[in-house]
C-alpha cells in the first residue's frame, strides 16, 4: 500500500506527536495535549493508543496487539491489520517477541523487558474526570498538586462499603507527584506498572498522551490501615491451571455454571504448549 | 472440555462482506449512482460537507452512499480522508457581502438595498406527501429573475451606521486550526465559531432551542439570514497576488440580540454569527445563537449556570464522531473490567451478610 505514509500518519503528525511523548516521558504521569488527528477508526476504539504505535514503530518492530489480554478479540484483530497494511511490520502473538505491544484494559502476565514499549488505549485520560467533570479545574488541581478530593473519595468508599472500591482504572501516584488513570486496566495489573519497559498511555478522543518510563516508581492510592491489594477471581484457569493470572469468567451453560480461564490468552497458550493442563483443558 | 473463543479474523471479513450486501439492498432495484445522490440529496450532502469540513460535494454524496444514508458515519468517512489530505496553504477570507445571493431575509427589515430573496426554502411548503414523487420525480421549470449582478451589502451594516450594534473589529490575525492543535480553554471566538460550525446539527439546535426557552436567553432577531456562493481566493507567493481558486455555497446568519448595556458598555444590540457550508439554515440559525450564548463573558454579561453558556460543556460535546466513537465503543468487549466490578460487587455482598447475620445474633 503506497498511497499512505509508512504506518499511515505523515511524518509531520509523527513528530509532533513524538515530541509530546518524550514531554510525556520527562514528566512521568503528565497529561501532555496534542493535536490528535482524526484516524479511519472510531474515537474511543483506540486511536490514542494507534497514534502512538504509528508514531514510534519503525520497520524492524514486531508489533503485537491485546484486547482484554487477548490477540484475537476483534478490535485487537482491526488494529493489528491495520498495521500490518499500513506499516507491513512484522507482527506476533508471542509477549517475549513483540518489541511494541498496544493493549486495551490488561498488562501482559509475562514481565516485560527493557527495549519493548508498552502502548495502552485510554478512555478517559483525567483520574479526577469522575470527581470533577470540568477540565479547565482538573488541571488546575493537578498543577497545585490537590489531590484532597481524591483521598476523601477513596476514604468515603471506606466508610460506606469496608473496601475501596475501585476494582479497575484504580489512581496510582507516578514519582511522588502526578495522580495517574493507569487505562481501566484491573488493579490486580497495578503492581506491573513499575516496569522496565516504557509505558505511554494515548488518548485520542480527549487529545492527551502521558508516559511512564522504565523503572519509574508508581504506587497505588490507599491507606496505612487499608493497603492497597491486587486482587482477581479465587480459583485458577481452568485450561492451563494457572493460579497466578488474571481470569475471566465463561458461562458454559443454561443452568449458569461458570469457569475461570486466563485473560492473557498468549501466557494461557504457552503454559499449555508447555504441559500445564487446567481441569477442563486436554493434554497438547 | 472448553476452548476459548477464537475466529476474529474470519468473523471481521464475513461481517465486511454482510454489510457490502446490505448496502447494495436488492439487486433488481436500480443501484443509485453519486451523481443522483449528489443532486437529489443536496441537503444531506451539504451537511456532510459542514460537518466533514471538506467542501467536496462529490465526496461527501460517495460517502453517503458507503454509509448506506448513515450521515454520522458519512460524516466519519468524509473526516478520516481529510486529515490525510496535505495543506497547500490558506485562502483569504471569503468576502459574504459578494455572495450571489440565492436567498436572502431579514426578519428585522421589511426592504433593505439588495431586497428580500425567497429562494428554494421548505418554509411555506405544506407538509403534505406528494404522493405524485412516488410514481415520477418530473417538475415544471421554475421562474426565474435576471440574477443580481451588484454586491449584495450585510443589512447588520445599515444598523451599525447608527452605532445601535456592537462594532465587530475587522483584523488579520490567522485564527487557530481546531483540527491541527489541542482544544485548550478558554477558546477565544474563532476557535468557539469553529467548532460549532463542524459541530453535529441536532446538538447545536438542541443548545441554540434551550437559549430561546429561557437557559440563558438572549432574545435573537435573525438579523439576515442568506444563501449562495461566494469565489474562494488564494495568495500564490510565486505570483504576489490572489488568484480565484473556486467557488463555495455557504449560509451566513447574522443575529441581532438584546442587550441591556453593562457596567462598560452602553446598552447596543449585540451580534451572534452563524456560517456553514451549503444551504444549511437550521444549522446557521444554530450556530448564530449559541454563539451568542458562549459570549456573555466579553460582553459583561452574568452567568446564569444556562449549558448553552458554558463552554466547555458545549465545544468538548459538539462533535458528533468524539460522541459517536465514544458512545458506541461500549459495544466492544470489557470482560475484563466486568470481571474485576463482579469480583468486588461478589465480595461486598459477602461481607455485607456476614454484617446482617452477626446483627441478627
Amino acid at each position: 500500500m503506497t498511497d499512505y505514509n509508512f504506518a499511515y500518519l505523515d511524518e509531520q503528525t509523527k513528530r509532533m506527536i513524538r515530541r509530546a511523548i518524550l514531554k510525556g516521558l520527562a514528566v512521568p504521569g503528565y497529561q501532555v495535549p496534542f493535536a490528535s488527528r482524526e484516524m479511519p477508526m472510531p474515537y474511543g476504539w483506540g486511536t490514542g493508543g494507534v497514534q502512538l504505535s504509528a508514531a514510534v514503530m519503525t520497520p524492524d518492530d514486531t508489533f503485537k496487539v491485546i484486547d482484554q489480554g487477548s490477540d484475537d478479540t476483534t478490535n485487537a484483530v482491526s488494529i493489528r491489520r491495520f498495521f500490518e497494511r499500513t506499516a507491513g511490520v512484522a507482527v506476533t502473538e508471542e509477549t517475549q517477541e513483540a518489541t511494541v505491544i498496544q493493549t486495551r484494559h490488561r498488562i501482559p502476565e509475562t514481565p516485560l523487558e527493557a527495549g519493548q514499549i508498552l502502548v495502552y488505549q485510554v478512555p478517559i485520560p483525567e483520574p479526577l474526570r469522575f470527581l470533577e467533570p470540568s477540565e479547565v479545574e482538573t488541571r488546575k488541581m493537578h498543577s497545585l498538586e490537590e489531590y484532597g478530593l481524591m483521598h476523601v473519595k477513596l476514604y468515603e468508599d471506606i466508610s460506606q462499603h469496608g473496601a475501596i472500591a475501585t476494582a479497575y482504572a484504580y489512581p496510582v501516584m507516578v514519582r511522588d507527584r502526578y495522580v495517574m488513570d493507569p487505562s481501566p486496566i484491573p488493579k490486580f495489573d497495578n503492581p506491573k506498572l513499575h516496569s522496565p519497559a516504557i509505558q505511554l498511555f494515548g488518548a485520542g478522543r480527549e487529545q492527551r498522551i502521558y508516559a511512564v518510563p522504565p523503572f519509574t516508581k508508581v504506587v497505588s492510592l490507599d491507606f496505612e490501615d487499608y493497603p492497597f491489594e491486587a486482587s482477581k477471581a479465587e480459583g485458577a484457569c481452568a485450561l492451563c491451571g494457572a493460579d497466578n493470572s488474571y481470569l475471566d469468567e465463561v458461562i458454559m451453560d443454561d443452568a449458569g455454571h461458570r469457569m475461570f480461564v486466563c485473560s492473557d490468552s498468549d501466557f494461557c497458550t504457552t503454559r499449555r504448549a508447555r504441559g500445564h493442563v487446567g481441569t477442563e483443558g486436554v493434554p497438547s | 472440555m472448553y476452548v476459548a473463543v477464537k475466529g476474529g479474523e474470519r468473523a471481521i471479513d464475513n461481517a465486511h462482506a454482510l454489510l457490502a450486501e446490505k448496502r447494495r439492498g436488492d439487486t433488481s432495484v436500480v443501484e443509485l449512482s453519486v451523481a443522483q445522490i449528489r443532486e437529489q440529496l443536496s441537503l444531506a450532502v451539504n451537511r456532510v460537507m459542514a460537518e466533514g469540513s471538506l467542501f467536496d460535494p462529490d465526496l461527501a454524496a460517495l460517502a453517503i452512499k458507503q454509509a448506506q444514508g448513515d450521515l454520522i458515519e458519512a460524516i466519519f468517512l468524509i473526516r478520516a480522508y481529510r486529515t490525510t489530505l496535505p495543506r497547500f496553504g490558506s485562502s483569504r477570507p471569503i468576502e459574504t457581502g459578494q455572495m450571489a445571493c440565492t436567498r436572502r431575509v431579514s426578519a428585522t427589515f421589511k426592504d433593505a438595498p439588495g431586497g428580500q430573496v425567497l429562494g428554494p426554502t421548505f418554509d411555506y411548503t405544506h407538509r403534505l406527501l406528494d404522493f405524485k414523487l412516488m410514481a415520477d420525480g418530473e417538475v415544471p421549470e421554475a421562474e426565474t429573475a435576471p440574477p443580481r449582478t451588484e454586491p449584495t451589502p450585510h443589512i447588520m451594516d445599515f444598523l451599525n451606521t447608527e452605532g445601535l450594534i456592537e462594532e465587530e473589529e475587522a483584523h488579520d490575525d490567522t485564527p487557530p486550526d481546531l483540527t491541527r492543535v489541542p482544544l485548550e480553554l478558554p477558546a477565544e471566538r474563532p476557535l468557539r465559531l469553529q467548532s460549532l460550525t463542524r459541530g453535529d446539527e441536532g446538538f447545536i439546535l438542541g443548545m441554540a432551542y434551550s437559549t430561546q426557552r429561557g437557559y440563558a436567553r438572549n432574545h435573537a432577531f435573525v438579523g439576515e439570514l442568506r444563501t449562495g456562493t461566494v469565489p474562494v481566493e488564494m495568495e500564490i507567493p510565486e505570483l504576489g497576488f490572489a488568484i480565484e481558486i473556486g467557488e463555495i455555497e455557504v449560509s451566513e446568519c447574522e443575529t441581532v440580540n438584546q442587550f441591556k448595556g453593562s457596567k462598560t458598555e452602553p446598552p447596543q444590540f449585540t451580534r451572534g454569527y452563524g456560517l456553514i457550508f451549503g444551504q444549511s439554515e437550521r444549522k446557521a440559525i444554530s450556530m448564530a445563537l449559541v454563539d451568542r450564548a458562549l459570549r456573555w463573558k466579553e460582553l459583561g454579561e452574568d452567568d446564569v449556570g444556562a449549558p448553552a453558556q458554558n463552554e466547555e460543556f458545549v465545544l468538548y460535546h459538539a462533535d458528533n464522531i468524539q460522541a459517536t466513537g465514544f458512545l458506541e465503543h461500549i459495544k466492544l468487549p470489557h470482560y475484563v473490567d466486568f470481571q474485576a466490578e463482579l469480583e468486588l460487587v461478589r465480595k461486598m455482598r459477602a461481607e455485607a451478610q456476614t454484617g446482617l447475620q452477626e446483627a441478627a445474633e
